[in-house]
């Protein structure tokens, strides 16, 4: 039996709780709040008296805390009279409640940002100070955040229809921020989408989790010990986690086998053809620039654009990327990047090595800079020997 | 114990003097030399109880400041070159002064091209503290 202290038992167990309360009335800034401080409970007495059914008990215990939280404020507006009910008889759970945590967490009103660390706190059950050190912000800062995006979409009912697309988005937002801290956010993103996808079934949400799990699948291969970042084609496929490059590749063929195409099934196939190759010289590339012309085709995305011209460039070679790289926008981040691997290929060194330079200029991370910096470094002393 | 804040800059490294080749001309393995040093110094800070901070920015970026009323801010930039430029900085929590320089003096070594020392200058200045409880 697992232990139910261990909290990768209690938090997925946040949402469907909250959903409970919301359904009984309470509104959802103060059921989840309520909800947590049942989690502050369950930490404290459950490793001496574990609970038989820990999720009633959350219910009970969070529902008690609600209705105190009530009477306090209702005594401090001099309504005594106010409270007095206990639940009446009706389901304890619902998936649909559970659906609707996501929704609420995920409200179009609030900013990418709100809504991630609102999801992460009512809809992953971590507390306030994961989540500041997840992304690397003041406690009291990320306690003020998620506060304001409780109190935006507390006015809203939760019979509004939501709409899944929105939560994928912050749940790919989550994905992104990978680790930093003592939280896994991409884990994390991914435990939630596969929550997701248990609640609604949607062949996007499918895309979504293969998308995640592909790349999850690198990341052991992807980043050496000191921090700076190995590029795809130089990666030791054999550190690469093959169970879930298989669980991805089969989520996707049976949403892809469903015909209702979207960004992230076309993202996630791209990953899968990446993930069957054994070396980087086996690539299918030109199935990868087949599956980038219809994702361009679906979203006119400026960045795909400039993913496709590197495929090309892989496919038909560096002249014909090169042309390809001509009508994308040269303002995007990585422009540089990628227009100095392209020359870089094509041979012409001196403007490879020039280009990279002034990528570096303009990466967006350290990680990246360095990386940059290092092919510079690479082509200069190549050209300095000749 | 007091604050510093040690600031390093683009170009920190004094033009003619001891090693200022631009790190793209080095070799990759100097390149490699180098970060494991910067890798090693954070650790080291942290391990010993120093560190308090430590960012790195990006060369991008522009002067702004309010325009006449209703205009919305003026912005100058981007910046034509990055000499002088902040590149990032370490906040040190330490005995004093001298420990401050000491650990500036360290960072200033880090390696280069022909894996030679860059000496590159770094700036060190105090925080302003709250004030003591015994100190009115």
């Amino acid at each position: 039996m697992p232990d139910p202290f261990d909290e990768a038992v209690l938090r997925p167990l946040v949402p469907a709780v909250i959903g409970v309360l919301v359904r009984r009335g309470a509104d959802f800034a103060t059921a989840e709040d309520a909800v947590q401080d049942a989690l502050v409970e369950a930490v404290r007495s459950w490793p001496a008296d574990p609970p038989r059914d820990p999720k009633g008990w959350l219910v009970t215990v969070a529902w008690r805390r609600h209705l105190d939280g009530v009477r306090s404020r209702a005594a401090r507006q001099r309504r005594e009279e106010a409270v007095d009910a206990e639940p009446g008889p009706g389901p304890t759970e619902s998936a649909d409640d559970t659906l609707r945590v996501f929704f609420l967490c995920a409200h179009p009103a609030l900013t990418p940002a709100s809504a991630v660390a609102l999801t992460l706190r009512a809809v992953g059950g971590l507390t306030t100070r994961q989540v500041a050190e997840a992304y690397l912000v003041p406690e009291a800062t990320m306690a003020q955040r998620i506060s304001r995006a409780k109190r935006t979409v507390s006015g809203g009912s939760f019979d509004e229809p939501g709409d899944l697309a929105t939560v994928r988005r912050v749940l790919y937002l989550v994905f992104n921020e990978g680790y930093s801290g003592d939280v896994d956010l991409a884990a994390e993103a991914i435990r939630l989408t596969r929550e997701l996808r248990s609640l609604a079934a949607d062949p996007e949400t499918d895309g979504l989790l293969a998308l995640m799990l592909l790349h999850h699948a690198r990341r052991p291969a992807r980043l050496r010990t000191d921090g700076t970042l190995v590029p795809l084609a130089e990666q030791d496929r054999t550190g690469w986690d093959l169970a879930l490059v298989a669980e991805g590749v089969e989520i996707l063929q049976a949403a892809l086998a469903r015909n209702q195409r979207g960004e992230y099934q076309l993202q996630a196939a791209i990953a899968a053809l990446h993930a069957d190759a054994r070396s980087a010289d086996e690539t299918d590339w030109v199935q990868v620039v087949q599956w980038y012309d219809e994702l361009l085709a679906l979203t006119g995305s400026p960045v795909v654009r400039l993913n496709r011209a590197v495929a090309v460039g892989e496919a038909d070679g560096a002249r014909a990327g090169l042309a390809a790289l001509a009508e994308v926008d040269p303002g995007l981040p990585r422009h540089r990047a990628v227009a100095a691997y392209l020359h870089d290929k094509d041979g012409d060194l001196p403007t490879a090595a020039r280009l990279y330079a002034e990528a570096a200029a303009l990466a967006t991370s350290t990680a990246e800079r360095t990386h940059l910096t290092r092919q510079a470094a690479r082509l200069n002393s190549s050209l300095s020997i000749e | 114990m007091p604050k510093y804040l040690i600031l390093k800059h683009y170009r920190g490294v004094p033009a003619g003097t001891v090693n200022d080749v631009p790190m793209d001309q080095w070799t990759p393995e100097e390149v490699d030399a180098h970060m494991q040093f910067m890798d090693e110094f954070g650790k080291r800070l942290e391990a010993d109880g120093e560190y308090v901070d430590a960012q790195a920015l990006s060369p991008e970026g522009a002067f702004v400041r309010a325009n006449d009323e209703g205009t919305g801010p003026v912005t100058d930039g981007p910046f034509a070159e990055t000499k002088d430029l902040i590149a990032g900085w370490y906040v040190v929590d330490v005995d004093g002064w001298d420990r401050a320089v000491e650990l500036a003096g360290e960072l200033s070594l880090a390696p280069g091209a022909g894996g030679r020392p860059i000496h590159e200058w770094l700036e060190v200045r105090p925080f302003y503290g709250a004030p003591t409880a015994t100190g009115d």
